[in-house]
């Protein structure tokens, strides 16, 4: 009989902790179970569906709900809804229902309702290469949906931190209440390597920001921020009877269809990321105490210029990696600062597009900066990095 | 000859739905003789009469007129994106199963730029109050056709007179699985309150159609008077008949001579959409079973016939 699965002693836990050899979608999806997802809606797509799948088989199991959705419209839907009602929410997706999800997303940051959402990035654009690599939706990640507003992109370079980023991304989500993404590439989200998962008392966790007045207390303002600029959210059915709108709102939450409302609610929503920006970003530096040209990577383009970078070093070229584990916020203050060094030369950016992140190490430096591009399909290999490296 | 003053007479600051209104936010955006306010009234009259613990009531709109609604109901409510309240409503209800989940939207909302969700929700017998506020028109916008504009209707994107087929929402409803399916115009205010709550208490998919007048949208270019003439034409033309064949149940809301057709037409049991492992899925899916089971033997026994 169909549907009839249910938890037995040999089900396996909700934090598989040990060390496995592990799919980096497969290690997304039990980072969100560490982290403690709730409710997960997705669609399936190539090349994130093994997230889907492998949500579809565990999350029941551990006592959370998984939700096959019509397309993607819905399932981005699914997830603002039950995090309305107190959820950790995730969904999985690429290019085409990354597209699909954007007026959404708009929602969830006009409506600072927290969630997770995992872009496995594929040769675009529209349909483009399903089954093969591309890291193209960085800029729509940032900008995608209509008007201003912040959000909080990290980018894994390994199945490990397809897992740790995951959490991370539930926890940043909490605390600055926005959509979080984990834009993955489909090369790290098909990539098989050792995942080290730790006990679940080790598992971090922040939860959002919870109302301290109670139900019914007139004070309560539920779009009154707090100083950090992040008001207190009240959930679904307990009793604050709380409006949430995508309309420009003012404290109560009530539309304010005016130019000073709108004014003071939107330069919160982008400066609310802004201020937080430095719990958000992060970083690997690789050899660049000395470097003359830094290479600025990331996702699976960041292992090629590791490479790059150490075979340039062999041939006496002194050269160092940036790499960006969160895409946004850009960190802006360090490639700034390596941009004023003596040693610093010039800055060499690969990505798989057309030039996306090498527009943000030009704005913040006066010095060359070369883009190695890929339109997608393939991964830039260490050889063509190490090319312009040692030209 | 004077008449004396009921000595019971008193007056009262309030009235017993106020505390479901966000009073605060009066006056209300709505047209004079628009449907809508009679509709949210017929709701929270519902709320206060179900029994149900008011904070465990939320209500979640879509785009346009009648996606107001939801910031005039002071229980937990969400104005989403257009098209997007039916799968927004389904994490709230699926999430937190003990909460009372209504839709209030327009017919644009649900069943053009939402038609999928509202299909895909119906099949999996979510446990959703939809309440389909249908006035034949986008009135937010100032009066466009949409999926249930008459044929033949005229409005700023038919100039001509529309030459589409419109929907019958109750026939669409049925077809594509919904537990309970209603049809009522804002005339019928108890009928439609009464529905409403039997919606509320029923766990499954609800749909419920209201006609609702638009006189600034839809009545203007069609001459259609004003509101109160359209609610003498609900009280000429509207049939009760709940045992109605829905695919014969189409409405043309411009000739006056043809019944609209209006009633509880649908109220089945059906196990309830419940994606989490357990006691409760075991019986949908033996449920489900034995559904397919008749449904093959009835097949077998036409078959024999033949």
């Amino acid at each position: 009989m169909p549907g009839t699965v249910s938890a037995t002693a040999s089900t396996p836990p909700r934090v598989m902790t040990g060390e496995h050899f592990m799919v980096g979608d497969h290690a997304c999806a039990e980072g969100a179970l560490a982290a403690g997802l709730d409710f997960f809606a997705g669609y399936p797509i190539t090349p994130s569906t093994e997230i889907c799948e492998r949500l579809a088989h565990r999350l029941p199991q551990v006592g959370g709900t998984f939700v096959q959705m019509e397309d993607e419209l819905g399932s981005i839907a699914a997830i603002l809804g039950a995090s309305a009602a107190g959820a950790r929410t995730l969904t999985a997706t690429s290019g085409p229902g990354f597209s699909l999800m954007m007026e959404n997303i708009g929602l969830a940051a006009m409506m600072e309702i927290p969630c997770v959402i995992v872009d496995v990035m594929r040769g675009s654009p529209s349909t483009g290469l399903p089954t093969l690599v591309g890291q193209a939706d960085v800029f729509q990640a940032r900008w995608g949906s209509h008007g201003d507003y912040g959000i909080v992109a990290y980018s894994p370079s390994s199945p490990q931190e397809c897992f740790d980023l995951t959490i991370r991304a539930f926890n940043v989500a909490d605390r600055l209440r926005i959509p979080v993404f984990v834009l993955m590439d489909e090369v790290i989200g098909h990539m098989t390597e050792r995942v080290v998962i730790p006990p679940a008392q080790q598992i971090p966790r922040v939860d959002r920001k919870r109302p301290s007045h109670e139900p019914g207390d007139a004070v309560f303002l539920p779009f009154k921020a707090d100083a950090d600029l992040i008001p207190p959210m009240a959930h679904a059915g307990e009793g604050y009877n709380v409006h949430f709108t995508g309309l420009t709102h003012d404290e109560r939450g009530y539309p304010a269809l005016n130019a000073q409302t709108h004014e003071q609610l939107v330069t919160r929503l982008v400066n609310k990321v802004a201020v937080h920006a430095p719990e958000a970003i992060l970083t690997e530096e690789v050899d660049l105490d000395d470097a003359e040209v830094v290479v600025v990577a990331f996702g699976c383009t960041a292992r090629s210029a590791r490479r790059a970078v150490a075979m340039a070093r062999q041939q006496g070229v002194k050269a160092g990696l940036l790499r960006l584990i969160s895409l946004w916020p850009f960190p802006e203050e360090r490639v700034r600062d390596l941009g004023r060094r003596d040693a610093v030369k010039r800055f060499v950016v690969p990505e798989i597009n057309m030039g996306q992140m090498c527009r943000e190490v030009e704005r913040l430096t006066h010095l060359p900066v070369q883009s190695i591009n890929r339109a997608g399909g393939a991964m830039i290999t260490p050889q063509s990095i190490l090319e312009v490296l040692v030209s | 000859m004077s008449v004396p003053a009921p000595a019971a007479t008193q007056f009262v600051e309030e009235h017993p739905i106020d505390t479901l209104l966000r009073a605060d936010r009066f006056p209300h955006i709505l047209c004079p003789a628009c449907g809508i306010g009679s509709v949210i009234h017929c709701y929270v009259q519902a709320i206060s009469e179900s029994g149900i613990d008011k904070a465990q009531h939320v209500c979640v709109s879509g785009i346009g007129c009648s996606g107001r609604a939801a910031g005039y109901i002071n229980v937990d409510s969400y104005h989403t994106t257009h098209g997007r309240a039916v799968p927004f409503a389904l994490g709230i209800a699926v999430y937190r199963p003990e909460l009372c989940v209504t839709v209030i939207s327009g017919d644009g909302d649900l069943s053009s730029i939402g038609g999928n969700h509202l299909i895909h929700a119906a099949r999996r017998n979510v446990n959703l109050n939809i309440i389909c506020i249908n006035n034949f028109n986008y009135g937010m916008t100032g009066g466009q056709a949409g999926p249930t504009t008459p044929v033949s209707a005229k409005s700023s994107t038919t100039p001509f007179g529309s030459w589409e087929r419109p929907f019958n929402l109750p026939h669409l409803a049925h077809a594509v699985g919904a537990s309970l399916v209603s049809r009522w115009t804002v005339l019928h205010a108890r009928q439609l309150k009464q529905t409403i709550l039997k919606a509320m208490h029923k766990q499954g998919f609800a749909f419920i159609e209201v006609l609702s007048p638009c006189p600034t949208g839809f009545g203007r270019p069609n001459d259609r008077g004003d509101g109160i003439e359209d609610m003498r034409r609900y009280r000429q033309r509207c049939v009760i008949d709940d045992e109605a064949y829905l695919p014969d149940i189409d409405i043309d809301i411009t000739d006056d001579t043809s019944p609209i057709v209006v009633g509880n037409f649908v109220d089945i049991d059906r196990p309830p959409f419940q994606p989490v492992l357990g006691a409760p899925r075991r019986e949908v899916a033996k449920v489900l079973a034995e559904n397919a089971n008749q449904r093959t033997r009835s097949r077998e026994s036409v078959g024999h016939e033949h």
